[in-house]
């Protein structure tokens, strides 16, 4: 007999006392949670609650994007930014490219390259106002996981008021199970010394997120 | 070292562990430090969500579902993952588990691979496994890397370093991290943010060279075939996507029925473990994905104790359990022993009544753990899945005393009484004859109170002795409470 027909027997002798004709669905699960908690103000939530985690928050608009941008990435002396693909064409028009390298986000390159990289800009999926959370789904102008995970910087977009929802209960079927997804709150954490938070481990340790107003 | 750190075989019973935990200063005051600033924290995250009370109550319903027909959800599970690339292997048992990962392990020729913190691999003690197979595995979570460079033996479900402070931290650090890969700065302090500095650097190349990692997951989506891993450092991140193979070993009774359940757990989680509104890092994948992240993808399906679990109506919620050890951080009995006392990678209240019922209570150990408590119910207050924790501890101290009918290895047997027990079972005989016949009750009472100067004042002798020997005596009141009681309503009525 195999391994699976060993643990599902199990599972069913176990479950004697379940009545055959019983179906998954006629087990009550009650939602009766709320599905969002209705902030007045979800964008200025998303910002106080990133903050909360040692995120840099800053607002600009359209026009004003490229310049923050290249300011960010300035004041961090970084000499390299990993581009996704589908990043869009104007947000790094303001960064000098003789000074501040362009490094494609492609399978081509290694880990260990990216390691030397120093910033990462990308756009994201969704962002959560009560969590303060940051959805990427490795769309076109997010890249690959490992392009916003080695880097120790990453300069994350977000469109608001579009791209922000409330709750986590609003987040999820947005968003595409079949896709990668990487869920930021804030950037790298523990809670592993005397379990007093310290920033900054493995993931990048600077995480700064640009507002946009459309 | 050779990646495995320390075992919990042969540990002994849970009052002998814990005698010497209590006597060990520095490990009460860490625990303390540490369990109270979480409780508190904990109780600010919960109090911002007014429907919490729903959310939990749904929590426990979504895995009650799950586990009414478990078998559905797996096979369900398996399709999904299947059709997503992935590679579904079934374990009956901590060996088998262990065979499996290290034959995937060797197929890719590799010595040497890379562990998100999993508290599965940690029950069937995998390090162990590939140790003795030749290979390393590098814990990459920084509480288990403190522990597995410290040679020692994890002592709480969310940190496993708890018994471990800063200084002792820094000394594991500066001693230990040269053998195995980057040293330690020379100028090493006890400050965290330059622990955490030089467990980046040290980890940094190992992450960068690795071709196989390891994971655990907090939850499995049937309905997608979508696993979870939530985490704070990163170190999940890079586990999960920088190797060419990534092997997942997880529970039967980590699945959940659909996509939209995660919004319950996804609330509750991050807010009972590290008193989050969310932790820094959600990892989500489904199968294999082209051009990003591993190519190979295993799921190894672990059963170990957890059908036997199930098969008991009273004990099987604790299969409920999310690992979020809400549970630890308030047990006044975790605060005074530790986590090492309860002798398996479970600690704390939900260990007393998970590793008895994984493991069955044959043990000197198992069956003392049903006794690890003082049923004061704040594990059951704060458990975000309303896991009836005091509940399945009576439950399981009957079935340690009395014996009866288990399940074990899918094989429903009796279990014999438990040796040991006999004064608690003539105790309570004697209890159940002396409530049954108020008479006899009422002379022995008298009997006690006009006797009283002869008792002893501090300890019990003979078999009681146990009982006494953590606590004093109460005194024999002069006269029972039923005389006085009658004295007392028959002055009033004035008869």
């Amino acid at each position: 007999m195999s391994a699976r027909d060993v643990v599902l027997g199990r599972v069913r002798r176990a479950l004697a006392d379940v009545p055959r004709e019983e179906r998954p669905e006629q087990v009550p699960v009650v939602r009766d949670y709320l599905a969002s908690h209705s902030p007045a103000d979800p964008v200025g939530m998303l910002a106080e609650h990133l903050a909360d985690y040692r995120a840099l928050v800053h607002r600009t608009d359209a026009g004003g994007l490229p310049e923050l941008i290249a300011r960010l990435l300035a004041e961090r002396g970084s000499g390299s930014v990993v581009v996704p693909a589908g990043l869009p064409k104007g947000w790094l028009s303001a960064v000098p490219a003789d000074t501040v390298r362009r490094v494609p986000d492609a399978p081509s390159v290694t880990a260990a390259e990216l390691d030397a990289v120093d910033s990462v800009v990308t756009g994201c999926a969704v962002a959560i106002a009560e969590t303060g959370t940051i959805v990427l789904d490795g769309g076109p102008d997010q890249g690959r996981r490992r392009t916003t995970l080695v880097p120790d910087h990453h300069v994350v977009v977000v469109r608001v008021p579009d791209q922000v929802v409330e709750s986590v209960g609003q987040a999820l079927p947005l968003l595409s199970p079949v896709r990668p997804l990487t869920w930021i709150s804030g950037p790298s954490a523990t809670s592993d010394i005397e379990l007093d938070r310290v920033e900054g481990v493995h993931g990048p340790r600077t995480l700064e997120v640009v507002l946009v107003r459309e | 070292m050779s990646g495995a750190t320390g075992t919990y075989l042969g540990m002994p019973p849970f009052p002998r562990a814990a005698k010497d935990a209590v006597r060990d200063a520095t490990l009460r005051a860490n625990l303390r430090h540490a369990t109270h600033t979480i409780r508190d924290k904990r109780a600010a995250a919960v109090a911002e969500l007014p429907d919490w009370p729903e959310l939990r109550a749904a929590g426990a319903a979504i895995k009650d579902r799950t586990l009414r027909h478990l078998d559905h959800y797996l096979v369900q599970l398996e399709e999904r993952v299947t059709a997503a690339g992935g590679v579904v292997h079934w374990a009956a048992d901590a060996a088998e588990a262990n065979r499996i990962v290290t034959a995937l392990v060797k197929e890719t020729g590799e010595r040497e691979v890379i562990k998100v913190k999993s508290m599965a691999t940690q029950e069937i003690g995998l390090n162990e496994a590939l140790a003795k197979a030749g290979i390393r595995a590098n814990e990459t979570d920084l509480a288990e890397l403190i522990v597995q460079l410290g040679d020692d033996l994890p002592s709480h479900i969310l940190v496993p370093a708890i018994h471990r402070n800063r200084g002792e931290i820094r000394d594991i650090f500066a001693r230990n991290m040269a053998r195995w890969g980057r040293a330690a700065p020379e100028t090493l302090t006890d400050a965290p943010a330059e622990l955490a500095e030089a467990a980046r650097l040290h980890l940094r190349e190992k992450f960068l060279r690795a071709k196989v990692g390891i994971s655990g997951a907090n939850f499995m989506v049937a309905e997608t075939g979508t696993l979870v891993v939530v985490e704070s450092e990163g170190n999940g991140r890079m586990c999960l996507t920088l190797p060419e193979t990534l092997i997942s070993v997880v529970g039967i009774e980590k699945v959940v029925p659909s996509w939209q359940d995660l919004e319950v757990f996804l609330q509750t989680l991050p807010r009972s473990s590290t008193a989050e509104r969310m932790n820094p890092y959600t990892s989500m994948w489904t199968g294999t994905t082209d051009g990003d992240g591993p190519r190979v993808f295993h799921l190894v399906l672990l059963d170990n104790g957890r059908t036997d679990t199930l098969a008991d109506e009273v004990g099987r919620q604790a299969l409920r359990c999310i690992r979020c050890s809400a549970c630890l951080n308030v047990c006044p009995v975790y605060e005074r022993a530790g986590g090492h006392a309860y002798g398996s990678a479970y600690p704390g209240p939900i260990g007393a009544i998970l590793t008895p019922q994984l493991r069955g209570t044959a043990g000197e150990l198992d069956a003392s753990l049903p006794y690890a408590s003082s049923l004061c119910g704040a594990c059951y207050e704060v458990c975000p899945v309303a896991i009836d924790i005091p509940e399945v501890l009576v439950h399981l101290r009957e079935r340690v005393v009395q014996g009866g009918p288990v399940t074990v290895r899918g094989t429903r047997t009796r279990i014999r009484p438990a040796k040991g027990h006999a004064a608690e079972r003539a105790a309570l005989r004697a209890a159940t004859w002396a409530l049954d016949r108020p008479g006899a009750m009422r002379a022995g009472q008298r009997l006690a109170g006009r006797s009283r100067r002869l008792l002893p004042r501090r300890s019990l002798p003979g078999p009681g002795r146990a009982w006494t020997a953590s606590r004093d005596l109460p005194a024999v009141p002069a006269e029972p409470f039923r005389d006085w009681w009658q004295r007392r309503t028959r002055g009033e009525d004035g008869r």
